[in-house]
């Protein structure tokens, strides 16, 4: 009979294919790692509403204003429902704030480029949302169960994100040169930092084993980055962008293509810090979220003041 | 003046109104003081891109010269804008921006809930789709006057502020120009002059409520009828208008 | 400053249509009823999700200990006699 409470119990769950939920029994290690691949999917959606959000006053028709707030408010969501998956693991939002802002924490390091022209806005939806759905579709069979939830009903709603991205993309391609200049620019910008977000190659991964072995993580880093650089090579094609590399070839054999080897200095360097908006992107988190101390403070003591005539009237 | 000329006029008037504050709210994306907060700021915000969206395009469809509703949100000088002087003020502190949803929301429920009963159909079926918005943020702008006033000493003294501050943009409200008064006639447009007691009771009884002075009616600014504004507005539009102004030639 | 800057955790749970059972949709967090029931509806219901909202604080809520689950969950598992299908009915009876 196998004790309840062990490791080895644990991995039989897993590998039954069950789902772990809040109360049962987990390693340590398992705990930490969601802990902080969440906290860090979280972050990334928040942050994430940055670059987006630096088009929004500037959107140039009353239909993509609509479509890129409502975009951007989803991201706000969907940090909102990860934010969640992680505090039933007994973590509170206020900590997981604390670890970004202190650097502790870290998010996609996508968000330290720059969006710097309208067509940034299609790159991004279609790119990026495009590389995260792929990263995301995976997740929805994540072994812990409030992560899973949270994922599914995440994929659902993103599902117009790649879409609207692409759309502007395509459109812009049929415009004046000077939108599609704009269009391959972002392309151009865009491309490397998108295949560079599932992280190093699964030799060089560090968390990857363990992930894996506990269903954390379904697929590889490499396996889902060719995944995405399949499907995504045909749709720039077909819109008439260029793909920045001169080395892409398509494997007749195996359906995949070739591309040429990832500049992991840079990937190391804008993790580290050294991105082109690290600091602007954190400054600006910390500066609202102090700024919002003096309301929340308020709505708490608010409270105070009138929790018991609540509960009389609730 | 025809009677198409003043409708023209007056969807733009109401069109512009949410196209400025729809602005105004989608500037404060990422900045909310609680990511819950943010999210619901985003959402008022869309419901008045939506509501400029529909009376921009009633506007286009009564001129009937080929423009559409992006043209008119888009290619305006600013002096042929007519939102409030109130919508176009800057966000300020979290206190400033409930303080002005608090001001507008209140009267644009009371006013959009006369205007369904317009006889101009497209006017009445949009106010009937607005009232029921326009009603949700009245609740959630009296809700936090009322945490912020009633808070701490700093959220209290912020919220006083910030009422004091936006009063002055109030008046304008309920100014009844050429156009109001020769739409009121035919039936079309709202009668604003009985709007103001009510308003005052509704904002009085909340203010009351927050434990907030309301302020006396001092000098009252103007002039947004006649489209000429604070300096507020032409940043806006700056910003609003960049894309379609730099590449005019272009389809978004 | 506070130790925790961001309000209290509250369930949220949607129905979708009247005659539906209630669905845990989430969590948010809020200072207080209202704050709670309008962030549950900004962020629950964006997608015409709901035509009911309930939310209560996280607190309140009392969760079963995966470690009684043999106690609470398992006897019930023999109890076939609950299940219609563990009735023998005569050949050719209809509407039964």
């Amino acid at each position: 009979m196998h004790n309840e409470h062990s490791d080895a119990h644990f991995q039989l769950r897993i590998d039954n294919g069950e789902h772990i939920e809040p109360k049962d029994y987990m390693p340590e290690g398992y705990r930490k790692h969601l802990i902080r691949q969440i906290s860090q999917h979280a972050h990334s959606e928040v942050i994430g509403m940055q670059p987006e959000g630096n088009w929004i006053t500037r959107a140039p028709s009353l239909r993509s204003k609509q479509i890129l707030l409502a975009k951007i408010q989803d991201e706000g969501g969907h940090g909102l429902y990860l934010y969640s998956a992680a505090e039933t693991l007994g973590v509170s939002r206020s900590e997981l704030i604390e670890q970004l802002q202190s650097g502790k924490a870290k998010y996609s390091s996508i968000f330290n480029y720059p969006a710097l022209n309208w067509a940034d806005i299609g790159a991004i939806g279609w790119l990026v949302d495009g590389a995260a759905i792929v990263n995301q579709v995976s997740l929805q069979r994540t072994s812990y169960g409030p992560y899973s939830r949270g994922m599914v009903r995440i994929c659902k709603e993103e599902s117009f994100h790649q879409r609207q991205g692409y759309e502007i993309m395509a459109k812009m391609m049929k415009g004046t040169k000077e939108q599609q200049d704009m269009a391959q620019d972002a392309m151009n910008r865009w491309w490397w930092p998108a295949l560079m977000m599932f992280g190093p190659h699964d030799t060089d991964s560090p968390h990857s084993s363990d992930a894996v072995k506990w269903k954390i993580k379904r697929e590889t880093n490499d396996e889902l980055r060719q995944k995405f650089i399949d499907k995504t090579i045909p749709q720039a094609e077909l819109i008439g962008l260029k793909v920045p590399d001169n080395n892409i070839q398509l494997d007749e054999k195996t359906g995949h293509y070739t591309i040429s080897e990832i500049n992991w200095d840079e990937f190391y360097r804008v993790i580290s810090g050294h991105g082109p908006c690290n600091k602007q992107r954190l400054d600006h988190h910390i500066k609202y979220h102090e700024e919002g101390a003096w309301v929340r403070e308020a709505a708490e003591a608010y409270k105070q003041k009138h929790l018991k005539k609540e509960l009389e009237t609730a | 003046m025809t009677t198409k000329e003043a409708t023209y006029t007056y969807a733009l008037r109401l069109g512009d109104d949410a196209l400025i504050l729809g602005h105004r709210l989608s500037e404060l994306c990422s900045r909310g003081p609680i990511l819950e907060e943010d999210l619901a700021l985003t959402n008022i915000s869309l419901d008045m891109i939506g509501r400029a969206q529909a009376l921009l395009k009633y506007a286009a469809d009564t001129e009937n010269n080929g423009n559409t509703e992006d043209d008119i949100a888009y290619r305006r000088a600013e002096n042929h804008y007519y939102n409030h002087l109130l919508v176009e003020q800057p966000n300020g502190d979290f206190a400033h921006t409930i303080a002005r949803q608090l001001l507008i929301s209140v009267f644009e429920y009371l006013f959009y809930t006369e205007l369904e009963k317009s006889r101009d159909e497209n006017l009445s079926a949009i106010a009937k789709k607005v009232t029921k918005e326009v009603k949700y943020h009245m609740q959630h702008a009296i809700d936090w006057t009322i945490r912020l006033g009633d808070g701490t000493n700093e959220s209290h003294k912020r919220m006083q502020t910030a009422i004091n501050d936006m009063w002055m943009y109030s008046g304008e409200l309920f100014e009844m120009d050429e156009v109001d008064q020769y739409l009121f006639r035919e039936g079309v447009a709202v009668d604003l002059i009985p709007l103001k007691a009510h308003w005052q009771n509704r904002i009085q009884t909340v203010l009351t409520k927050a434990t907030l002075v309301t302020p006396e009616d001092g000098y009252m600014q103007t002039g947004s009828k006649k489209g000429v504004h604070s300096e507020n507005l032409g940043h806006i539009l700056s910003e609003m208008q960049y894309l379609q102004r730099s590449y005019p030639d272009a389809k978004w | 400053m506070a130790t925790d800057t961001q309000l209290d955790l509250w369930e949220v749970f949607i129905q979708s249509k009247s005659g539906l059972p209630y669905i845990h949709a989430g969590s948010i967090h809020a200072s207080d009823v209202k704050m709670a029931m309008q962030n549950a509806r900004d962020i629950y219901t964006r997608r015409g999700e709901g035509t009911s909202i309930w939310v209560v604080p996280s607190k309140h809520i009392s969760a079963s200990n995966p470690d009684d689950n043999d106690m609470l969950f398992d006897p019930s598992n023999d109890k076939v006699y609950r299940h219609p299908t563990f009735y023998v009915m005569p050949e050719g009876a209809k509407n039964i």
